[in-house]
């Protein structure tokens, strides 16, 4: 599952392929719509929660408040069903899923970070990311990006940074069970299900103590 | 339903990730994780801070509480979390915490109001609470005078504050005197070696033509930061221990004023006083004092209980499932401004538009 885009999305994998999957694209109501999702992805399956042997979650980066309903629900389930579960960066799911729409070669994902500015990194094929991700303003890594294809709505919403912007917009569980599926089996390890955040909280120090007494 | 049913309850409104664990009215664990002092160098709670800690501490909590309580989550009759009012992010934390638990060993899910929570923790401490109740609570996010005949569905708001949460006051007057945050617990041990009656400070909201139950502190924030500012003015030491007693009996004696009248006005004879601000040891005194002399009863759970934590979560949770109200729903959300007067969040029932995913739940699992 993954909630650090605006996509609410849930796939079941069996080990071979995707079995059921759901995406709703609704930046504001992750948290209502994160379990009936997954309620439903395993009805169509026709599997209990109980049967799920491995939890997959999308760890981002991505907007934080979206972002924790995936986290926090996974983690729970691993609790819950005593079962292990792996973290997979958001970037990576959607460079996974960028190459099954047919995106070859060197490119880059970009979805948006909001205030202006874009989580990205670079993929040099759908499977291997150079570096890591990152947010940034879209003119500041245009130029670095130059002649390449850019997945993502991060990309299709600065087309001036972006002009060969290209789909999918948003992740998919499927995509990103696939490549999850595809580690374990290669006795690759995932990542630990934390946050990858990228910036500081904004904190906010309250102002020094006004004075009320006029001078 | 069992009549003591088993419950484990999820508080994240605020800064502490809050798991307890009840039978019926019996604490069994109340494992809480709080991320206060990072907070405290900024002066109060930065909700990206706390959803942030609460993401971190929430399966431990609830591991650490079935381990306390030496029961597996399998053995619950129910799963209950704040669903509002709070800090949204932070809500959103444990409302999806609990939506998953629920789910996972297929529980019924209660999406339950953190202020009747707090007036309901004191089930645990002094036994079922006389129907009605009056409560006062009292902390740095609320202040409100609640009348309560039935926790599970019926609470009534009399009165709350116009402007800040009386725990702000404290706060904000802690940091005139530079004494640091939370500014609760420093003034009340300060204010213990300081005289009340030094200086007199005004009682917001107390004129025979003012709203009975409504309460006013920032006039009194105003009133002691300039009375402090005169004194450094003139160049004379701040009398901190006066200042904090003086500024603590301005305002707990407006909170036992109104909240006795508010007894005698609606013939109840229990009051229950809850919040953090409920641990401060002059309000506990004023309270009783003033409780003895009109007949009322006082209730105030230990201040552990008073703060807030899952147990109290759980013990509201823990009354809605012995008296049959119905669970909430998987699209169940937190609402940062959940009014007073919902103290759960039924699911939708019967509404065409949801039955369909519920109908699917029902069956999905281990049924
Ligand atoms: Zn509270």
């Amino acid at each position: 599952m993954d909630t650090a885009t605006p996509a609410v999305t849930v796939a079941l994998h069996d080990g071979t392929r995707v079995v059921a999957e759901s995406g709703q694209v609704d930046a504001r109501r992750h948290g209502e719509l994160l379990l009936p999702a997954v309620d439903r992805v395993l009805a169509e399956a026709g599997v209990k929660l109980d049967a799920v042997t491995e939890v997959v979650v999308g760890v981002g980066p991505g907007p934080y408040t979206g972002l924790r309903v995936g986290l926090v629900t996974a983690a729970t389930f691993g609790s819950a069903l005593s079962v292990p579960v792996h973290g997979i960066c958001t970037l990576d799911a959607l460079a996974y899923a960028a190459g099954q729409a047919g995106v070859a070669g060197p490119f880059a994902v970009a979805t948006d970070a909001r205030r202006k500015e874009v989580y990205w990194a670079r993929y040099e094929d759908p499977l291997t990311r150079t570096g890591e991700p990152a947010v940034d303003r879209p003119a500041d890594i245009a130029e670095q990006l130059a002649g390449l294809p850019v997945a993502g709505a991060g990309a299709v919403l600065y087309p001036e940074a972006f002009p060969d912007a290209r789909g999918p917009e948003h992740v998919a569980a499927g995509a990103m069970a696939s490549l999850a599926a595809g580690r374990l089996a290669a006795g690759e390890a995932l990542l630990p299900p934390q946050p990858l955040y990228l910036r500081r909280p904004d904190a906010q120090v309250p102002k020094n103590y006004k004075v009320v007494t006029p001078k | 339903m069992a009549d003591e049913p088993l419950v484990l309850g999820i508080e994240t409104s605020c800064d502490e990730t809050g798991v307890g664990i009840v039978r019926g009215t019996t604490l069994l664990a109340d494992a809480v994780a709080s991320s206060v002092d990072t907070h405290a160098r900024f002066g109060g709670v930065v909700p990206e801070i706390a959803s942030r800690a609460h993401l971190e501490a929430m399966v431990p909590t609830i591991e650490r509480a079935l381990k306390e309580a030496g029961v597996t989550g399998r053995d619950l009759d129910g799963i209950s979390v704040t669903a509002g009012p709070g800090l949204a992010g932070a809500l959103l934390v444990g409302v999806s915490a609990a939506k998953a638990y629920a789910y996972a060993l297929n529980k019924p899910l209660y999406g339950v109001n953190h202020l009747a929570s707090h007036i309901c923790v004191d089930q645990l401490e002094h036994g079922p609470l006389p129907e009605p109740t009056m409560a006062l609570l009292v902390s740095g996010g609320h202040s409100s005078l609640l009348l309560a005949p039935d926790i599970t569905n019926d609470v009534r708001p009399l009165g709350a504050t116009i402007d800040d949460a009386a725990g702000e006051a404290f706060d904000k007057i802690a940091r005139v005197l530079q004494l640091g945050f939370p500014g609760g617990p420093v003034i009340d041990r300060l204010a213990r070696e300081g005289d009340p009656k030094a200086i007199a400070f005004p009682r917001g909201l107390s004129g025979s033509r003012d709203p009975a139950y409504d309460f006013s502190f920032s006039g009194l924030k105003t009133s002691v930061a300039r009375w402090i500012e005169a004194k450094r003015a003139a160049g004379e030491e701040v009398p901190v221990r006066d200042v904090a007693a003086s500024f603590q009996e301005a305002v707990v004696d407006v909170l036992t004023r109104k909240a006795v009248r508010a007894c005698k006005d609606e013939g109840v004879d229990h009051l229950m006083i809850g919040g953090g601000v409920a641990a401060n040891s002059r309000l506990r005194a004023l309270a009783q004092e003033r409780c003895e002399r009109a007949g009322i009863r006082l209730r105030v759970p230990r201040p552990g209980l008073c703060t807030d934590n899952g147990a109290m979560v759980a013990a509201l949770g823990a009354e809605m499932v012995a008296r049959n109200r119905p669970a909430s729903d998987l699209e169940l959300s937190a609402d940062s401004s959940l009014p007073v007067t919902e103290t759960h969040v039924p699911g939708a029932g019967h509404s065409h538009t949801h039955d369909h995913v519920h109908e699917i739940s029902k069956d999905n699992l281990y049924s």
